[in-house]
């Protein structure tokens, strides 16, 4: 005999992972937009890295592999490590960060479901903690290089290692908005005079506050289509804003504008994308308000008086540890016991 | 306009109520025989006043309530009684119970059978004429509607009848409604009446024009004076008892208390009608409306014999070959039923015959990803990601502690569940889980508190008779010490003398060593349950000596 209900809404894990890949499509436009199509070939290969992984490990773990290579899960891994980490990487980084990010902190965990960690963060830690060098390497737009690499010539850095004879490396690479002014305000200059530096714009970096608002675009889509819900990415944006806010207004010299904490680095990508990872985020909602503040806190004090340009991917995987306690400490009154215990 | 409330969370499945609304309520021939169960209702079972090869008249009672909670069973139809034994039965549990079998003379002759004077009848005799006619809820719950008529002295001020009606596919509410407005809110004055409640409002979810618009002419038609009936936003499970009163009053009944102690009770339309059948008709429960849709020709609504084999009722709808299961309820609460050979009850609101195409079997579960559409849906407001995950994991103290038991099976969760995981299931098992364990722990209990009655008997022995022994050597010392007392000689006298007070020592030390404290006994996990233990064997100590010494002696 079965048991009811008989009914099932049409949905699926993958189709919700599927809808979470759409809405990164444009981010991931506009970066290539402004930086050429190398993002595309590493996005492609973390993917199949991340499949491969993926299906070697439910081998190993004696689990069906269909069912779940087919829950997108692993893809979506798989995009946000590589929207995380420069585009000329070379190609084996993003194989260990990938791998790494779906064997270890993805299946040794258990899989789907009971990962404590957020997989793709913990890739780019791993990536971050062991070539510091190789991860500082971004691209610069072209607008500002003025050399436009061919989308052969970024294939043959990023698998040989080797750029076109006339140029060099820090021709076309420069450290991220946040990176350069991290290190141009150690040097003692103002805020004021290092915006006036030609990787600006009007928000953020030239180029990357684009990108960063491709990904607000595709944030809103999930918002409006109750993927997820609005508590996260408000919340860690407040917080993001509030910090770096009262910062800003004591000092203006040395602390940056909120809005370029808002369009640099991972702020926007990692509220709608990183955060609502259901599985390492908390259930409650006022567990989620917890948690993206407390993200939004940590990713600016990281930014500002930490060892790292960006702070997202710590200050998420620092907040993830504490979700449990969060959950048992936030859980809601049920129907009809909300009115002191009645 | 009155104020609606909202309760949390709801779906909103696909309704497919056309299907079986377009004709009207059609009655079910007199079928070839009635499997009749005597258990139709919460509480004790009928007891069977019938004996096989008797002739039963229509209305007369085969079965006799049984105890406070119970309710009777009657024949519905004449005919004789052919069989009196175990049967399958149409309810979840899939086990077999104790149905009266009667082949039906196709005289259908009644009883003699009459009307209350509803005037001037005590309530108490319309109650109990309720629990002689076998009236219980018909919503499902089939809860005696006797009992639920008793306030037990809570003020009540407004009485909910509940035509919400959420489920899918469900529609004989509907259709009494739109046929028998008069009669149900004739009941509902009743019901009114025997709970001295102030007003009565009728919820009807807004999926079912006709029927709101019926019961509204015939308020308005019988001049029904603060009654209301309110059209509610459709949206599973408004029907719930505790959802619509909460809709219609904003009133949150939670789970253990009663409605009646927050001045609020709610009957089903469909037993608001039975009770005016039964009390001013004289008319015992025999029959129900009840939807045969699904995988049928001619979806359409029964009026149906109490007892009719569920094979005959659906070969009036026209069930399809392809049917493999009959469900009884709606889609997202209903059961599956063991047999077509089951007998239509009380509860049976609604038959779904089941194809594979109507309703494919589930993918393959996935994990839990925690993405909490679950917890955004549940009426009850409950976090139903981590009630799994600690039903899964047999840790049912945290279920408790989750509320588990607030769960109401709605089965919302698992609808929108986009893993596929038959959530539900998991919650039943941990309920059954829990019950078996206290009841097993009720059975330990009295085990134990029958050890330790024993202990204190033999405890109590030992300490008398460490007295008596006591005595005896303080009334032996006390005569020594008079003969030394008398006696010259010293040297002896002061032995003698330091005997008896080692003797004296050695009793009382025995006398301390009788004292032992059954607690210390307990491993740590029961201090818990001490002081609950010291206060039922205070009680037994008291029990021990008013027994006086009449029961011991030859028990050692």
């Amino acid at each position: 005999m079965l048991s009811s209900p008989f009914i099932a809404q049409p949905s699926s894990v993958s189709q919700i992972m599927l809808r979470v890949l759409l809405a990164l499509i444009p981010g991931i436009a506009l970066y290539v937009w402004y930086f050429g199509p190398a993002i595309l070939v590493s996005i492609t290969l973390a993917s199949i890295t991340a499949l491969a992984t993926e299906a070697a490990m439910l081998k190993l773990r004696n689990r069906p592999i269909k069912p779940f290579i087919s829950d997108n899960t692993a893809l979506l891994t798989a995009w946000l490590l590589a929207l995380s980490i420069p585009p000329l990487a070379p190609w084996w980084m993003v194989v260990v960060g990938t791998a790494f990010a779906i064997a270890v902190s993805k299946h040794l965990y258990g899989g789907l479901g009971s990962n404590p960690f957020n997989p793709a963060m913990i890739g780019y830690a791993v990536l971050i903690i062991s070539f510091p060098v190789h991860m500082t390497h971004w691209l610069t737009p072209h607008a500002l290089s003025g050399v436009e690499l061919t989308f052969i010539d970024q294939l043959n850095y990023i698998f040989n290692g080797v750029l076109p004879n006339n140029l060099t490396l820090d021709a076309i690479t420069m450290a991220t908005a946040l990176d350069t002014m991290k290190t141009q305000l150690h040097l003692g200059l103002s805020v004021n005079d290092i915006r006036d530096m030609p990787i600006y714009g009007r928000l953020a970096g030239k180029g990357s506050e684009m990108v960063a608002i491709g990904f607000a675009i595709g944030g809103l889509y999930l918002l409006f289509t109750r993927i997820i819900t609005w508590h996260l990415p408000v919340a860690y944006l407040a917080a993001l804003f509030a910090t770096s806010g009262i910062f800003h207004l004591v000092d203006p010299q040395h602390y940056v504008t909120p809005l370029f904490h808002w369009f640099s680095g991972a702020a926007m990508i990692g509220a709608f994308f990183i955060l609502t990872d259901p599985v390492t985020s908390p259930t409650t909602a006022k567990g989620k308000i917890i948690f993206a503040v407390g993200a939004g806190i940590l990713t600016y004090l990281i930014r500002a008086f930490g060892g790292f340009p960006d702070g997202m991917a710590f200050a998420t995987l620092l907040m993830n540890i504490c979700v449990p306690l969060i959950d048992t400490y936030t859980q809601p009154k049920v129907f009809g016991k909300k009115g002191g215990g009645k | 306009m009155r104020k609606l409330f909202s309760f949390h969370g709801g779906v909103h499945p696909p309704t497919h109520k056309d299907e079986s609304t377009r004709s009207p309520i059609a009655q079910a021939p007199l079928p070839s025989k009635l499997v009749i169960p005597l258990s139709q209702h919460v509480g004790n079972r009928a007891v069977p006043i019938v004996q096989v090869g008797e002739r039963v008249l229509k209305g007369q009672q085969i079965g006799r309530p049984e105890g406070k909670l119970s309710s009777a069973v009657h024949a519905s139809t004449s005919g004789t009684v052919t069989a009196i034994d175990m049967q399958l039965v149409a309810h979840h549990s899939g086990l077999p119970d104790l149905c009266v079998t009667i082949i039906p003379d196709g005289k259908d002759e009644w009883i003699t059978h009459a009307g209350m004077d509803l005037k001037n009848t005590p309530h108490s005799e319309l109650r109990k004429q309720l629990r002689n006619a076998g009236v219980v809820g018909l919503g499902g719950a089939v809860f005696p509607s006797d009992q639920k008529t008793d306030a037990h002295h809570h003020q009540i001020k407004t009485l909910v009848i509940n035509g919400a009606e959420c489920e899918p596919y469900i529609t004989c509410d509907d259709l009494l409604m739109r046929e028998r407005a008069a009669d149900i809110l004739h009941g509902a004055e009743i019901l009114r009446e025997l709970l001295h409640a102030e007003e009565v409002l009728i919820g009807i979810e807004d999926n079912k024009p006709e029927a709101v618009a019926a019961m509204q002419f015939a308020v308005e038609q019988d001049k029904h004076d603060k009654m209301e009936v309110l059209s509610i936003p459709t949206m599973y499970p408004s029907g719930g008892a505790k959802q619509l009163i909460r809709i219609l009053t904003g009133i949150e009944v939670a789970a253990g208390v009663r409605s009646t102690e927050m001045g609020v009770q709610c009957f089903n339309v469909a037993t608001a009608y039975c009770v005016w059948r039964a009390l001013a008709h004289g008319e015992p429960l025999l029959s129900r409306i009840v939807t045969v849709t699904g995988n049928v020709t001619d979806a359409q609504n029964f009026d149906v014999l109490i007892g009719t084999p569920l094979d005959e009722l659906v070969a009036l709808a026209g069930s399809k070959p392809d049917t493999d299961r009959h469900i009884m309820g709606g889609p997202m609460m209903g059961v599956d039923l063991p047999a077509g050979t089951v007998g239509i009850t009380k509860a049976t609101n609604c038959i779904i015959e089941s194809s594979p195409k109507l309703f494919p079997p589930q993918a393959p579960a996935l994990p839990c990803i925690r993405c909490t559409r679950c917890a955004d849906v549940c009426p009850a407001e409950l976090q139903p990601q981590d009630l799994y995950w600690f039903a899964k994991s047999n840790n049912f103290g945290k279920t408790q502690e989750f509320h588990l038991f607030d769960c109401i099976e709605c089965g919302a969760c698992a609808y929108v569940c986009p893993s596929n995981i038959p959530l539900v299931q998991y919650y039943r098992y941990a309920k059954s889980e829990i019950h078996e364990r206290e009841r097993d722990k009720k059975a330990a209990d009295l085990a134990r508190e029958r050890h330790e009655y024993r202990q204190l008997r033999i405890e109590r022995d030992k300490q008398e008779k460490a007295e008596k022994l006591a005595q005896k050597e303080r009334e032996a010392a006390a005569k020594a010490a008079q003969a030394a007392a008398a006696a010259p000689v010293a040297t002896q006298n002061d032995a003698q003398q330091k005997l008896i007070e080692e003797a004296i020592a050695r009793a009382q030390t025995q006398a301390a060593v009788a004292h032992p404290q059954n607690t210390e006994a307990l491993t740590p996990e029961q201090s818990a349950e001490i002081a609950a233990i010291e206060a039922r064997r205070a009680k037994i100590r008291e029990m021990a000596t008013d027994a006086g010494a009449d029961d011991e002696p030859h028990k050692q």
